[in-house]
């Protein structure tokens, strides 16, 4: 253990992606440090959920490395990754539509408290497993909703929950694909402020089209364009930065 | 912020409640013992024997399709295999006087069962939906044929067979008689039907469940899908043997039909038609269907015609199977509105009848144009009519077409009838 | 030994061309409809029992028109009245529906043409040897079947090439997530896509009704070694299907015509095991165990290959 303890949480290593011979990230080098909010940003297409996928162990990089916490992650299948500690959500959600609430919150919380694939205990009656979910449920603010099977919660209420999917198990880098999209402004600013609390002392990366919710909740923001980082900073670096003005926020500003 | 994680759990099960659950599996017991003793014949003894098996092996069979999400076509190879190993070991025990008594033999069944799962079923359990399905039909067609090749070990066509009585006797039981055989398969029957049931209730059984919704999404909180679908495919292969088991005990004969595709496909009949949705949905199914094909089978030529016919049917117009269509009405019934579509249901009723009635006739008439023996005068489900006249092809075409319109207009009655009953129970806060 | 490489390999491939004939249009329809079509093997019997029946009313070469035409016809009706209803309840009930219809179609076939094989004849137009290679007569008849099976073959190609809605089937081959946006008249495209698939099927019956055994567990025999092909050139992929249908086409007719033994190569066994089952593994011929070389290839493909040999698609 001699090797010095480094500060980084997620780091892409020249990382590309194709498909076929469209290549829709491109030497991709990105370093994400622990206990930061680093957001990233990009117009459609720029290849901001592919990297997520990479990342998540979702898809295999065409050439180049993943780290986590700089132990190379980029071969191992998504549970596996999961298990040290990385957890991501979908930008169309993804949650268990038949089973209840309160069940899609324990399954992701099973893995971590070390049920495994237990046959032999009553699921019902495991003190540390209702501990926990019933801590995210209430989180998440959804235990009046405990018993609705999740296919039939309006869309923040969704939301809310792959989230707290996203967080049960206790990993300590976060994940988040556009978390509000779709939302009002209120459910936006309620998802925010729900995403701060729960991300306190973590590691999150954030992808995010609302512009104020990037700047209000970001430390560090990398800009991607055509699968390429053209700018990695902090939000006053970005704001001033002229070539993601170009690429970038100048249609937004318009 | 009122809520504390603390009230956020569902209350632990109160032992009023644990009471409860216990007391059902109580009745379950009363009720297998008490049965041979109200229906004494042979025949019903026979019946409640098959249905026994039939019910651990539609159980063991939705532990893949409706707890994890497994259509298989395959599932009587376990079943099969354990029944042939058990007619070996009982010939073996025979043989060496080994001091084991036959009550205990099925565990080497459903111990097959598990181990050829185990073998088979980790290159089954890689790929999942229709390859799933497709791979299940290809490893079930290899044991099926090579079946036939083992001459020596699975029999060739006849098979082989056992006597059952020369195993070691505790109690002075010999098993010849059949309510001894029936009170075998009760007693594991109502051990597999609790240990199934307990299995759904563990991490394992709730993560099948989250593998069938949404087997992406489980890999993002540490699971592997594959190794789920594995071991759930080890459970079933386990009490597939035993259900093979306790037939070829039954029967004391075991042959390549048990592992055969008609096997496969009666109990994902008897699975679907009975409900995938419900762990009871099963056990009603196995009932159903065993005393359907008896009964069918009694009372005209083309049962199976009628299986394939009734199958489709619920596959169209009840996916939730017999136990799905009586569940629906829960809501109803506690919101107080079942009585708004009853009496749409009874006017459905006649039509519906009328149109059943009519297409049996066209199929039995067809049955005898086909190949009759020349005596026209023949009987179906009790009746007696005359296949070759015109009066009858006249009649059970007017019933067929006639029932046909009549009743579409009487079922949008009925789904009308049960939207505004479920619009009540939704105002109740009864139903989703 | 050249003799029996020659004939082999050309009953071989007649073979895997038959099994393409049922396997393309299995192919298309699941990646369009997104279905496997568990009765497709059926629509074959059908064809077979068809093929039979007007070959007895009007003779072979109009049977080989209408008698596909025919089950195409059922075929679309199954899609616009069966299928498309169940669609609804997903995948699995989509299956178990194409299920239920092969078993009822094997009981309705069973109910009117018996259990037992019919005499279906080959047209005497082509009951003559076509060429003899060393001491082997190769029938006329083989030689049509395999005509048939590269004409349609190379319509199938053009027609995928050149018409409309074939660009449509190969987009939706390559992109099925899409095929939900092909507009407003997606519904009679699926039950095309339905009805000319189940026909091709139904013309593989007629040309093999013949040659083979029409009887009413033709599709249960074949329908296993179908979905084997499906499988193992992996499922949607179309050349995958025709790479795996000449692959156990030419694995099974070869395997017919071998006769080697464990015994044969490795000595008898031993007289201590000669009558246990040890000896139905040591005595067995290849030839004997030429029916589980598909599912044995299956085996083999799902260990190296999960994804099958030509395959992307996870479902």
């Amino acid at each position: 253990m001699n090797a010095p303890v480094s500060n980084t949480a997620i780091e892409l290593r020249n990382v590309e992606k194709s498909f076929g011979v469209t290549k829709i990230i491109q030497n991709m080098s990105l370093v994400v440090a622990k206990g930061e909010r680093h957001a990233l940003i990009g117009p459609n297409g720029a290849g901001k959920s592919t990297t997520f996928n990479l990342i998540s162990g979702y898809m295999k990089p065409t050439s180049g490395e993943v780290l986590l916490r700089d132990e190379v992650i980029s071969h191992l299948p998504p549970y596996q990754i999961n298990r040290r500690g990385l957890s991501r959500s979908f930008q169309v959600t993804n949650v268990f539509a038949n089973m209840t609430v309160w069940e899609n919150i324990r399954c992701a919380v099973l893995w971590a408290t070390g049920q495994r694939y237990a046959f032999w205990k009553n699921i019902d009656t495991l003190p540390e497993v209702r501990e926990r979910t019933a801590r995210i449920l209430t989180d998440i603010h959804l235990t009046a909703r405990r018993d609705v099977p999740a296919g039939l919660l309006t869309y923040a209420e969704q939301r809310a929950l792959e989230i707290g999917i996203t967080i049960a198990g206790g990993a300590d880098v976060i994940l988040l694909d556009e978390p509000t999209a779709g939302m009002s402004h209120a459910e936006t600013e309620r998802a925010v402020a729900l995403i701060r609390r729960l991300t306190e002392g973590r590691t999150l990366l954030i992808v995010e089209h609302d512009m104020s919710v990037v700047f209000g909740l970001a430390d560090r923001i990398s800009v991607l364009v055509y699968g390429q980082i053209i700018a990695s900073g902090t939000p006053q670096e970005i704001r001033a930065n002229p070539k993601v003005k170009e690429a970038y926020l100048g249609e937004e500003a318009a | 912020m009122t809520d504390t994680p603390h009230n956020a759990a569902p209350p632990l099960p109160a032992l009023s409640d644990r009471l409860k659950f216990y007391a059902i599996w109580l009745v379950v017991a009363a009720v297998l013992i008490v049965l041979p003793k109200v229906f004494s014949s042979g025949g019903s003894l026979t019946t409640f024997s098959l249905i026994g098996i039939s019910i651990i092996f539609a159980l063991s069979y939705n532990i893949l399709l409706g707890q994890t999400g497994m259509l298989s076509f395959g599932h009587a190879v376990y079943y099969g295999l354990g029944g042939f190993l058990v007619i070996h070991t009982i010939n073996i025990f025979t043989a060496n006087k080994t001091p084991i008594p036959l009550p205990l033999v099925p565990l080497i069944g459903g111990l097959t069962g598990l181990a050829f799962a185990a073998l088979l079923g980790w290159v089954s359990t890689k790929r999942s939906g229709t390859a799933f399905a497709m791979i299940s039909l290809g490893l079930a067609e290899l044991v099926a044929s090579s079946a036939l090749i083992l001459r020596t070990f699975f029999g060739g066509e006849a098979g082989i067979s056992a006597n059952r009585t020369k195993l070691l006797r505790v109690f002075d039981w010999s098993f010849g008689p059949q309510i001894q055989i029936y009170y075998l398969v009760a007693a594991w029957t109502l051990i597999a039907m609790v240990a199934m049931y307990a299995l759904t209730r563990t991490p394992l059984g709730r993560m099948c469940n989250a593998v069938r919704d949404n087997p992406e999404r489980v890999q993002f909180v540490g699971y592997d899908p594959h190794v789920i679908r594995y071991l759930a495919f080890c459970f079933a292969g386990f009490f597939a043997g035993i259900a093979g088991a306790l037939a070829a005990i039954n029967f004391e004969i075991a042959n390549s039909a048990y592992l055969g595709a008609v096997q496969s496909g009666t109990v994902l009949f008897a699975t679907y038609i009975g409900g995938v949705g419900f762990f009871i949905g099963p056990i009603v199914g196995a009932i159903f269907v065993t005393i359907l094909s008896l009964g069918l089978s009694d009372v005209t030529p083309v049962w199976q015609l009628y299986f394939g016919l009734i199958f489709i049917a619920v596959v169209m117009y009840a996916p939730g199977g017999l136990t799905g269509l009586i569940m629906m009405h829960r809501p109803l019934i506690r919101a107080g509105t079942l009585g708004r579509v009853i009496p749409s249901y009874a006017v459905a009723f006649v039509p519906t009848l009328a149109m059943v009635a009519g297409l049996i006739l066209v199929i039995e008439c067809s049955v005898y144009a086909a190949h009759g023996d020349g005596n026209p005068n023949i009987r179906a489900f009790g009746v007696a009519f005359n296949a070759a006249s015109p009066l009858t092809w006249g009649l059970a075409v007017v019933l067929l077409i006639g029932g046909f319109v009549v009743a579409r207009r009487t079922w949008s009655r009925v789904a009308q009838a049960w939207d505004d009953a479920l619009v009540v129970a939704r105002e109740k806060g009864l139903a989703a | 030994m050249l003799e029996l490489v020659v004939i082999s390999t050309l009953n071989g491939v007649l073979f895997g061309m038959l099994l393409f004939l049922m396997a393309s249009g299995l192919t298309v329809i699941f990646s369009m409809l997104g279905v496997l079509n568990f009765a497709h093997a059926s629509f074959y019997m059908l064809g077979a029992f068809f093929g039979f029946q007007i070959s007895r009313w009007v003779g072979f070469w109009p049977a080989l028109i209408f008698a596909p035409l025919l089950a195409g016809l059922i075929g679309a009706a199954v899609e616009r009245f069966g299928l498309r209803h169940v669609h609804k309840n997903g995948h699995v009930a989509e299956l178990l529906f194409t299920f239920g219809l092969a078993f009822a179609i094997e009981e309705i076939v069973q109910i009117i043409w018996g259990k037992s094989p019919v005499d279906f004849r080959v047209p005497r137009a082509l009951d003559f040897p076509a060429f003899t290679i060393f001491s082997t007569n190769y029938p006329a008849f083989k030689m049509f079947m395999l005509f048939i099976s590269i004409v349609i073959f190379v319509g199938l190609l053009v027609a995928l090439k050149k018409t409309r809605v074939g660009l449509i089937v190969q987009a939706a081959l390559t992109h099925p997530h899409m095929v939900g946006h092909l507009g407003h008249n997606v519904g009679r495209i699926f039950m095309m896509v339905f009805g000319v698939g189940t026909a091709l099927a139904a013309v593989a019956g007629v040309i093999a009704g013949p040659a083979l055994v029409t009887q009413s567990n033709m599709a249960g025999l074949l329908g296993p070694i179908l979905f084997v092909v499906v499988v193992v050139g992996g499922l949607g992929s179309l050349p995958g299907a025709f790479v795996a249908s000449l692959l156990i086409g030419l694995v099974q007719t070869f395997a017919v015509s071998m006769n080697g033994s464990l015994s044969d190569v490795l000595g008898p066994l031993s007289p201590d095991y000669a009558t246990t089952w040890l000896s139905d593994i040591w005595n067995v011929t290849i030839a004997q165990i030429a029916p589980i070389m598909p599912y044995l290839l299956l085996v083999l493909i799902l260990i190296f290959r999960p994804m099958g040999l030509l395959g992307t698609r996870e479902t």
